[in-house]
């Protein structure tokens, strides 16, 4: 890149983008930072150093809520991302009522999240929930889904992945079109059977679709908590806490300072994990 | 934001067509327990029949820490209903009363003594009055049940444990837990305050000073170890981890069940929903170590508030003072009737009270048989409890480790409100 260029607008052309910015995300970033720093109860503060960080990692549910949310996220975005490519392959490769069944996918993304949450919870209730009754007629006993502190976090994953694979496949089917037919062809002409297509074409060359894909789910996985908390509340006991549902309890109980530390601490988390995330993947994006 | 316009315009209206009398518009807001909404039903109607210039505006709230958490943010961001309706104790100090609740100490006139305690800021003023009855925390009973398999009210923890094996080898259900709601999973520990004390007197106080922990407490442990007790010998009904308060009062009503740990306002559920069976439940409190010392833990009703920032300030009090006078304590009794006494001097209970209820009688009326429930006597009260009832309750963590954690979790509590020694 050639040295900067002076921008040819004036400056004040930014100033309502920057007002909007500062008013609304700088100042209350800077905020929060702030209050992490003091027991506040809406009222008054009182400045309490770091007290509050060292509280929340204090926490004894904290480990166990950071753990979850590290599996959460994990699953969450991995089964997205398998699910989404191999669902897009299959609705770009010109089946029966293609587009019908790209709107059946993409369907759950436009319902309500806490619809969704209260749904499940009624389909897998462990007694009268359609899930187990149908197991029942097949023979099989089935778990209590969302209160067996084993299972819990890994059903409203599940819920999860039902409800946001539409939208990762909607990516990729944008990503797959965009790939030229020459390639294929190309690769047919040397003899590449239908998978060595996928695995050498495909999938590299849908590498930026890839990106978007986990980086979205990736971040909505971190900080997921709707879901959870119309489902399981982070229940049975705290088997299915994540960060966000820790935060929010520690706001439901009043304390308001620990509970922004507790956001200031995603925060980073967040920062954290993506930053590198996505330097990695643009890097090798360059390398292609 | 809709009501303002029409608001002005009616007040143009008055004052084009020359009334002199102002209408009032009160907003409430209440927990949406089917008790509590009879109740304010059957107030407000009064109210107004009586003072047609005064009418109401009743919203709904969740209960439990969904409705602590609406309950504050309210009250701090100023936009809190006229009246509302809300726990008394320990709740009632994390609200910051001394700034956000009027001062109601001028429509005492009826309240009983016991009460005020557990209304009065940490600057001495009063600033709530009784809503509802005072209630027992203790045990249901399916007396069908009971008379079925010939047994006896227990009166040691021992007993209720040799009840339940019965229960369960004649194949039903012994005791129902619903903890999709949370906060019922409480029951078992905060019930035992009576036993607690009864054997260390200064729990509270302790307690209170951080002189005392419940993990240090064998009496204090034991209500954690009930809870671990009745999910090892499989009293449960199968679906404990996700059913509701509802299905609780529901199985012991019905004979589903035969035991619902719960507080006694509960019979008003059974009593909108299965009238032919509320004389089916008996009540008994919960049982301790030792037989001869057999007593009621017991909670104060909810209080009504007016916030500070009310607009309509002289017109809630007045409202209040209403709902606090034996008129007003007659007409919640003619709406719910009576799941316990009273704290209005003067208000007499029905003769015709539920069986549930004429259980729990006995033990008010002898001096030294019942105690205030721990978050009466002290302001901590730790916001994690009910999960962690939860976890003993379904086998996750021991009671040990359980009351360990808990103490834990208060001091949280303890710090947030400024308490010294912590």
């Amino acid at each position: 890149m050639t040295a900067k260029r002076r921008s040819p607008y004036p400056y004040w052309f930014v100033l309502p983008a920057a007002v909007v910015f500062t008013v609304l995300f700088l100042v209350p970033t800077i905020a929060s930072f702030w209050f992490s720093m003091t027991r506040w109860d809406l009222f008054q503060t009182e400045f309490i150093g770091w007290d509050n960080y060292r509280q929340f990692f204090k926490e004894p549910f904290l480990v166990q809520g950071l753990t979850n949310t590290l599996i959460y996220a994990v699953v969450t975005s991995g089964a997205k991302t398998i699910l989404g490519l191999l669902l897009a392959v299959l609705l770009t490769s010109g089946i029966l009522w293609q587009g019908f069944l790209r709107s059946v996918v993409f369907f759950p993304v436009l319902v309500s999240t806490i619809g969704v949450g209260i749904t499940f919870a009624a389909l897998m209730h462990p007694t009268k929930g359609a899930i187990n009754i149908a197991l029942s007629y097949v023979g099989i006993d089935g778990p209590s889904w969302l209160s067996d502190p084993t299972l819990a976090l890994y059903s409203v994953a599940f819920i999860d992945i039902w409800k946001g694979v539409g939208l990762a496949t909607l990516i990729y089917i944008a990503g797959l079109a965009a790939i030229s037919p020459e390639y294929y062809e190309a690769a047919r002409i040397d003899g590449a059977t239908r998978s060595q297509q996928f695995w050498r074409v495909t999938v590299p060359l849908v590498q930026p679709a890839t990106v978007t894909v986990v980086t979205l789910s990736l971040i909505g996985g971190l900080r997921s908590f709707d879901i959870i908390w119309a489902t399981t509340k982070g229940g049975p006991g705290f088997a299915s806490d994540v960060l966000a549902s820790v935060i929010y309890k520690q706001y439901q109980a009043g304390f308001y300072g620990l509970a922004t530390a507790g956001n200031v601490i995603l925060f980073l988390l967040i920062a954290i994990i993506i930053l590198p995330l996505t330097w990695w993947f643009n890097k090798r994006e360059v390398d292609l | 934001m809709k009501l303002i316009p029409s608001a002005a315009l009616l007040s143009a209206f008055i004052v084009a067509s020359g009334m002199a009398q102002a209408e009032t518009t009160l907003s409430v807001l209440i927990d949406n327990n089917p008790e509590t909404i009879a109740a304010f039903d059957a107030l407000t109607a009064a109210y107004t029949a009586a003072n047609p210039d005064v009418t109401f505006d009743i919203e709904q709230r969740a209960g439990g820490a969904e409705g602590d958490n609406l309950v504050k943010t309210r009250l701090a961001t100023g936009e809190m209903a006229d009246v509302f309706a809300y726990n008394s104790g320990s709740l009632f100090q994390a609200l910051n009363p001394s700034e956000t609740l009027a001062d109601l100490s001028d429509i005492q006139g009826n309240v009983i003594d016991s009460f005020k305690p557990v209304v009065t800021s940490p600057d001495g003023v009063v600033r709530g009055i009784p809503f509802g009855a005072a209630m027992g925390g203790g045990i249901y009973y399916n007396r069908n049940i009971y008379a079925e398999l010939g047994l006896s009210v227990p009166k040691t923890w021992a007993e209720f444990m040799a009840n339940n094996e019965k229960i369960k080898a004649a194949g039903k259900v012994a005791v129902a837990q619903t903890y999709g709601d949370t906060w019922t999973s409480q029951l078992f520990v905060l019930a035992d305050f009576y036993n607690v004390q009864s054997a260390v007197p200064n729990f509270a106080a302790d307690y209170t000073a951080n002189a005392i922990k419940y993990a240090t407490t064998p009496a204090a442990v034991q209500g954690f170890q009930n809870l671990e007790d009745v999910f090892k010998g499989g009293y449960l009904n199968e679906d404990f981890g996700v059913a509701k308060f509802d299905e609780g009062m529901r199985m012991v009503a019905l004979g589903e069940a035969a035991h619902y740990p719960m507080l006694t306002f509960g019979i008003g559920t059974v009593k909108q929903n299965y009238p032919d069976n509320v004389n089916d439940i008996g009540f008994f409190a919960q049982p301790g170590t030792d037989a001869a010392k057999n007593g009621l833990t017991v909670w104060m009703p909810m209080a009504a508030y007016v916030p500070a920032t009310s607009p309509n300030l002289d017109e809630a009090k007045k409202f209040l003072s209403f709902v606090a006078s034996v008129e007003g304590c007659n007409t919640m009794i003619g709406a719910i009737g009576a799941t316990g006494p009273y704290l209005i001097e003067g208000c007499e209970l029905p003769t015709d009270v539920p069986a549930s209820v004429a259980d729990m009688l006995p033990y008010f009326q002898t001096e030294g048989m019942t105690a205030p429930a721990l978050e009466f006597l002290s302001p901590i009260k730790g916001p994690a409890l009910e999960q962690i009832t939860v976890e003993v309750g379904s086998g996750i963590r021991p009671a040990a480790e359980a009351a360990a954690l808990y103490d834990q979790d208060v001091e949280k509590q303890a710090k947030q409100l400024g308490l010294p020694n912590w």
